[in-house]
């Protein structure tokens, strides 16, 4: 019975992406997205049942394969469910943002060309999220790790005659594979040490692990573990965007927008943030493993939130805002607060899907224009617009109450009880990261929805409201953006919700500190009057305010100012520079050199062509043997004849 | 009493002047034929002699198809040597090398 609930939860979206992709012009644009979001739905209310049955019916967490791919050696190549608290809230989210996106998609890819692929592509994305969640071993884990970046791929070069668009995708799947390199080194290690591919098998052994060393060079050992587990965080790096992989994520924005906001934000990139939750036994062994985690992860949560500033193009501020909360929920990783890098994965999939489709909302309005410089005012124009992405915004901030208000200072808290070393840094960069984030999230709002109207006359006269697939969506997101943290904080966070799922260190176990002085929503709210984090936030949109409504001639002079640094800024401090100029034009050289000396010197100068030249010249100088006179052939013929002869009489 | 070496020995003079004659020769075809049949003449003696020798007749029989075969091959060859001169307007060894690499 729960193999079949979970089969079809994962196949229904597969079947209708194949529907909709082989059969699109059979089926025509309104059977594409019908047959897709009825896939997409039965997932989602089938994930909602199993929700049920896990949570609140006590069903026993489900680890069985399901099919045994192939066995070679011992290994079990396996497919398998593993379903557990952790699995059904990501696929209750998964399912849920996707289906948003899906309605949201009929309105925003109305004019184009590509509908039917469209659909397809996110319907195939939705199985291949759900494959990669609900796994229970590494192999079928990788495959939906590698099926969510190529559908990545695809949809990021969407619109695939535009230079651009190839030229992100191309950067995306590029930077990814160095991601995955690392990612299948660690699942190698694992079965290196444990002979297995399943999770539990691994988890069974991780103390043996633990306890062995590799000699990667001459007299240096390493602690296994920790090899393991930074090859591990290294895919995750790549797949969830962090410090120095994360220069996919804004090019990834040249998507449309709907994409933008289920891949590139709500939920691929936070396959990493999963796996290494879901990798908890492992990585609760490795102090150094959560040392780089939590390091890395302060630093993309600061430094990508002061792209966010100074960017103009409006989806490219909330990418950069994606790849800050990513940050943050990397911290929350490092902190041992798996629990917490959770809950802020799904609050933040929850407003940061709404943030995008919002600013998605906001682009179909202007006509496909992005750069915020040429909006303002669209408050009046775009009510529900407006309204949903404010509540987005809130939640984003921290703003009290809202979702993202519970998990951040959840997060931050949890950081501040860490003792793990990166521990205080990190606490400095996501409490810095309060104000960044308020102040480039209300630059945004303020710049698009308040303030003068800086668009021209043609597209003030065709501002309207976004049709209702665009807002319902709007509206249905922005409900569990204000509400979900309120709700589930206490059992999340603090509860059992995670147990068994996630296994913590006891030393380690910030969350469980904290639990002791949780004693409900409204009091935690209360206390967060009294810590930092708030009155940042509170500065930031005040800043934001002040800078861009009320005197928004400051920001142009503080660039003229602080023209060095906002170079640097601007330059997105030199990654694309270094990626393209040093490690791409790079490799071009040395694959140059390598075509010149190895493929045309040595294989087609020295091998093909030389050997021919070789039998050629032969030929030429035996050409000569070859006179044409009769008594030339005779002699030859007696000298041969006398030297048989001679051989054969004398010889024995 | 001349015995089968003198035979031999004839046989053997006989070849070698015609393979000398085949080398020696760079201007008339038809010295080329002459010094094959004289190769061939050679070899006739060289089944006569053994024939005798042994006492078995089967060397002779050989000798007469040899000497059939030889002049059906002078034939052609000397037809061959007509359409020569008369393509070439002459028979020079020297200038028959189409063979040439």
């Amino acid at each position: 019975m729960m193999q079949n609930v979970l089969l079809a939860i994962v196949l229904a979206p597969l079947v209708a992406a194949l529907l909709a992709g082989l059969a699109g012009r059979l089926i025509g644009r309104a059977g594409a997205h019908s047959v897709t979001i009825l896939g997409v739905a039965t997932s989602f209310v089938l994930s909602l049942w199993v929700f049920k049955a896990q949570v609140w019916g006590g069903a026993p967490t489900f680890n069985e394969p399901v099919y045994t791919w192939l066995v070679t050696d011992g290994i079990r190549m396996q497919i398998g469910f593993l379903i557990d608290h952790l699995t059904v809230l990501m696929m209750v989210v998964v399912t849920f943002v996707s289906l948003m996106v899906h309605i949201y998609t009929i309105g925003y890819m109305h004019d184009d060309d590509g509908y039917q692929r469209f659909f397809a592509y996110i319907s195939l994305f939705t199985f291949a999220m759900l494959t990669l969640v609900m796994s229970n071993n590494f192999l079928q884990l990788f495959f939906g790790w590698e099926a969510v970046g190529v559908v990545s791929y695809l949809l990021i070069g969407f619109w695939f005659k535009r230079p651009t668009a190839i030229f992100a995708n191309l950067k995306a799947f590029l930077v990814n594979r160095v991601g995955d390199f690392g990612f299948l080194l660690g699942i190698a290690g694992v079965v290196y040490f444990t002979g297995s591919l399943d999770y539990q098998t691994a988890f069974h052994f991780a103390p043996l692990i633990a306890a062995s060393h590799f000699t990667l060079f001459e007299g240096q050992t390493w602690n296994a573990m920790s090899v393991i587990c930074i090859c591990l965080f290294i895919g995750a790096m790549g797949k969830s965007a962090q410090v120095p992989l994360h220069v996919w994520l804004p090019d990834s924005m040249e998507g449309p927008t709907p994409i933008s906001a289920l891949i590139h934000a709500a939920t691929m990139v936070t396959a990493g943030i999963f796996m290494v939750a879901r990798m908890s036994p492992l990585f609760e062994l490795s102090p150094t493993a959560l040392s780089f985690v939590i390091v890395i992860g302060a630093t993309t949560a600061l430094f990508m939130g002061f792209l966010g500033i100074v960017n103009n193009d409006i989806k490219r501020v909330v990418a950069y805002s994606t790849l800050s909360q990513l940050g943050y929920m990397t911290v929350a990783l490092g902190a041992s607060a798996y629990g917490a890098g959770i809950f802020h994965l799904m609050t933040h999939a929850f407003f940061k899907a709404l943030l995008f489709l919002a600013a998605g909302s906001v682009i179909i309005a202007m006509h496909h224009e992005q750069d915020m410089r040429r909006m303002g005012g669209l408050r009046k124009h775009l009510p529900i617009t407006y309204w949903t992405s404010l509540i987005g915004a809130l939640a984003l901030i921290g703003f009290p109450g809202f979702s993202g208000f519970f998990s951040k200072d959840a997060l931050i808290e949890a950081v501040a009880g860490s003792h793990i070393p990166g521990a205080r840094y990190a606490e400095f960069c996501v409490t810095a990261g309060v104000y960044i984030t308020a102040l480039y999230t209300f630059r945004m709002i303020f710049m698009t929805f308040h303030g003068e109207e800086r668009m021209d006359a043609h597209t003030r006269e065709h501002l309207h409201e976004s049709p209702w697939v665009v807002t319902v969506p709007l509206v249905l997101l922005a409900i569990p953006s204000v509400a979900i943290g309120w709700l589930t904080v206490g059992p999340v966070l603090f509860g059992d919700f995670f147990h068994g799922a996630i296994i913590v260190h006891p030393a380690n176990d910030v969350l469980h500190e904290m639990a002791g002085e949780f004693h409900g929503p409204l009091s935690f709210t209360l206390r967060a009057f009294t810590g930092l984090p708030i009155y940042l936030a509170a500065a930031g949109v005040a800043s934001a305010w002040f800078l861009y409504l009320k005197r928004p001639d400051i920001p142009a002079t503080l660039r003229l100012r602080l023209a060095p640094l906002y170079r640097v800024l601007d330059n997105k401090y030199g990654f694309d520079w270094v990626n393209e100029n040093v490690i791409a034009s790079g490799s071009r050289s040395l694959g140059r050199l390598f075509f010149r000396v190895g493929d045309q010197f040595l294989i087609d100068g020295a091998l093909v062509n030389g050997s021919a030249r070789t039998v050629g010249w032969l030929a030429a100088v035996t050409r000569h043997v070859q006179s044409g006179y009769l008594y030339h052939y005779a002699f030859a013929m007696i000298i041969g004849l006398s030297a048989l002869l001679a051989y054969m009489l004398l010889g024995h | 009493m001349i015995g089968l070496p003198h035979f031999l020995v004839l046989a053997g003079v006989l070849f070698s002047i015609a393979v000398a004659g085949i080398f020696l020769n760079r201007k008339n075809m038809i010295v080329l034929l002459m010094c094959i049949e004289l190769m061939l003449l050679a070899v006739n003696f060289n089944f006569i002699a053994f024939s005798r020798w042994l006492g078995n007749l089967d060397g002779q029989v050989f000798v007469f198809f040899i000497l059939t075969v030889a002049a059906a091959e002078s034939a052609i060859g000397l037809a061959i040597l007509v359409v020569v001169f008369r393509e070439r307007r002459g028979i020079n060894v020297d200038s028959l090398d189409a063979m040439r690499g």
